[in-house]
């Protein structure tokens, strides 16, 4: 159940920041979903509560958006992206690979509740290709191989650190909380700029280009 | 959105035949926009900073001269800073290439209603990568971007509205905002100029459409992401039926430059109608997969050129210039403009410049029909040739794959991508005609052989990037 008194002042907030109080209702459902680790019925209502809507109105919203679950999922809820360009690089086998390793259905938790699993479509890291996402984390370059370390470390409650992303990785539940605009003290942390994305400026670098090389060289031409 | 029309006499021999090789005969394809190139190919404008380990801080990214426009922006009027953007040749970089200046002057001015800036950060096209590490690397890029925008257009709020699914940049953008409030870029009067703004970073929760301008604002206002019918355009009745100009993350992040160093020196850059810089990814069989900052209407072969090529002992077999949305192009297309032009002109369009590099083990059914999986789950479902086309077509692109099917599925492919193109509210539904329409026109052969085979010729294992001889 969702803690009325205890999320009134983050729920007060969230409708704050917007014109029109409906407008807030994507972060209030991240935030119950930080609450519950899903979006329940009496996350539904608490929603239509704060924003005078009726459940039916935040139901439908809600089964139009994938990262809402209605289900609960693992603790680390882990991506595979299959959309064209993984797949075809092992996002395919990675993730039946996975699901065989794990023994689950998609988005169906392990006993332990530690791990689920579900496909993603692009995740917009195509230079990292194929990628894992965990709790919304880059994982690059996946194989089937560290694909299964990373879950059967999550399982065993290991230190994981994402390629590109804060190195303590969030739970599900704070992640959430982060998507509904509750910073988590780690924005300054963690490795970012991956080979993909220097891959140019360091060619640039390599032969001393930049824009204002090529201003001066015109120039010259001229 | 225009996609490639149905070309059914076209087509290359299958697979095999493709060839990368440098040198070719590859016709120089340049449209109008072809013009001189200077010998630097690369520009790092936008990525300059990304290898300084604080380049996502006030301080790092003031340090290399940001926050510099903004003052002087500032110091100008806003129409000032309107004719300056339009007058760069600047072009929406989310995949249309509308004139980001023309779109802010369309906003009403003295109309007593409030205006709205929203940044679209919903980076989903895929294939499209270029947003997200912008924002992980210089979210103050686009905040200082994002305040001078939202000046021009005398918008006293603005939102970032960034996809859910990317939680470090989500936390990069809430700490940019809070450091640009800390020292008065944001709130009231800022930097002393009487100007107020605020900026709310909103974040969505999974939905592709949600990159739709239309569809956006509907998810930001509270509903399912569904577009709105254009007329009227977001710029009269947008959020909160106001004006509003929503505009891509890359195209409010390049204003500053043009600010800063005048709408000549962005001019200087890209072709005749296809001005200034802009972010490359170059990604799957390729050696160096990545961000390649440079003018508009570099070539593939050029990036390939630098970037080492096409993954070692392969060959190109297709590729999309800009998305899963734009119609593929093939080994003959390696010496086409990358602007929005000589793409459009040789049959495809630039859109977000998401070159996806596939080589001969690739199967182009499978890639199309991976794509055409893709716009059925995301397809929001407001109109009935797009919801239903897609998953028709799906239905058909399994069957031949696995070498069912008949003489007549790849007409009736066609057929439905005839009944899907120009009868849906948003360009989503062409989009998702693009992979269908240009593979059959560029691989129909290979399309056929599948059937006389029984099945798929393809080795799955052989495209991984752990296959052998992968990078």
């Amino acid at each position: 159940m969702i803690d009325r008194a205890r999320l009134a002042a983050d729920a007060a907030e969230i409708i704050g920041r917007y014109p029109q109080s409906r407008s807030a209702l994507l972060p209030l459902l991240h935030l119950v979903q930080a609450e519950e680790g899903f979006v329940s019925q009496d996350g539904i209502a608490y929603c239509a509560e704060q924003l005078g809507l009726s459940e039916a109105e935040v139901t439908a919203v809600v089964s139009f958006y994938t990262m809402y679950k209605r289900q609960p999922v693992g603790e680390y809820h882990v991506g595979v992206c299959t959309n064209t360009l993984c797949a075809i690089m092992g996002g395919d086998v990675i993730l039946a690979d996975l699901l065989e390793h794990l023994g689950v259905g998609t988005d169906e938790p392990t006993p332990d509740g530690k791990v689920s699993v579900e496909h993603v479509e692009c995740n917009a890291a195509c230079d990292y290709a194929p990628v894992v996402m965990v709790n919304w984390e880059f994982f690059d370059d996946m194989t089937p191989q560290s694909a299964r370390g990373l879950v059967d470390g999550l399982r065993a409650g290991a230190d994981i650190a994402p390629s590109r992303g804060a190195p303590r990785l969030c739970t599900w539940r704070q992640a959430a909380r982060i998507l509904a605009g509750f910073p988590d003290g780690q924005a300054a942390d963690g490795h970012t700029a991956g080979h993909g994305t220097l891959a140019g400026l360091r060619i640039a670098k390599a032969h001393g280009w930049s824009p204002e090389a090529d201003e001066q060289r015109s120039e010259v031409q001229r | 959105m225009t996609a490639g029309m149905p070309d059914a006499t076209a087509g290359s021999p299958a697979g095999a035949d493709g060839t990368g090789a440098p040198g070719g005969a590859a016709p120089r394809s340049g449209g109008p926009g072809a013009g001189p190139r200077a010998s630097t190919v690369l520009t790092p404008v936008l990525t300059a900073r990304w290898d300084e380990p604080d380049s996502f801080t006030r301080a790092g990214y003031r340090r290399t001269g940001g926050y510099q426009a903004l003052r002087k922006a500032l110091d100008t009027d806003p129409d000032e800073i309107i004719k300056m953007v339009k007058e760069s040749g600047l072009r929406g970089r989310g995949g249309a290439g509308f004139p980001t200046g023309t779109k802010w002057a369309f906003i009403p001015q003295g109309d007593g209603k409030p205006h709205y800036l929203v940044v679209n950060a919903d980076e989903s096209e895929p294939g499209t990568c270029k947003d997200i590490p912008t924002m992980l690397a210089t979210p103050h890029a686009l905040i200082e971007g994002a305040i001078i925008a939202a000046y021009a257009i005398r918008a006293r709020l603005a939102f970032i509205y960034v996809r859910g699914e990317v939680l470090h940049v989500i936390r990069r953008l809430q700490h940019a905002v809070d450091e640009a409030y800390a020292v008065g870029y944001l709130g009231r009067n800022i930097l002393g100029s009487g100007f107020d703004l605020d900026i709310v970073v909103h974040a969505g929760a999974g939905a592709y459409e949600c990159g739709e301008e239309t569809a956006l604002l509907d998810s930001l206002e509270g509903y399912r992401g569904q577009p709105r019918l254009k007329p009227p355009f977001p710029a009269i009745a947008g959020l909160y039926a106001c004006p509003t100009v929503v505009n891509n993350v890359e195209s409010i992040a390049s204003v500053p430059f043009i600010v800063r160093h005048g709408a000549a020196a962005f001019a200087a850059l890209g072709t005749e109608k296809s001005k200034g810089f802009g972010i490359f990814s170059l990604t799957g069989h390729v050696t160096t997969p990545g961000q390649y900052e440079a003018p508009l209407g570099v070539t593939l072969r050029e990036l390939l050129d630098l970037s080492g090529g096409v993954r070692a002992g392969h060959r190109l077999k297709f590729w999309t210039p800009g998305g899963s949305s734009t119609p593929i192009f093939t080994d003959e297309h390696l010496d086409v403009p990358l602007d929005f032009e000589a793409v459009g002109a040789a049959g495809s369009m630039l859109g977000t410049r998401a070159l996806q590099i596939f080589d001969e083990t690739t199967c182009i059914i499978r890639a199309t029909l991976r794509w055409t999986e893709f716009y059925e789950h995301e397809s929001c479902g407001k109109c009935t040739p797009c919801r239903e086309g897609t998953y028709w077509m799906v239905q058909v692109l399994e069957q031949l794959e696995r070498g069912q099917g008949s003489d007549d599925d790849l007409d009736k492919l066609l057929d439905i991508c005839d009944n899907i193109l120009g009868r849906a509210f948003c360009p989503f539904g062409d989009g998702a005609i693009s992979p269908v329409i240009s593979s059959i026109k560029y691989f129909r052969d290979e399309y056929i052989e599948h059937r006389k085979r029984g099945g798929c010729p393809f080795d799955p294992a052989a495209s991984t990037l752990f296959a052998g001889a992968g990078r």
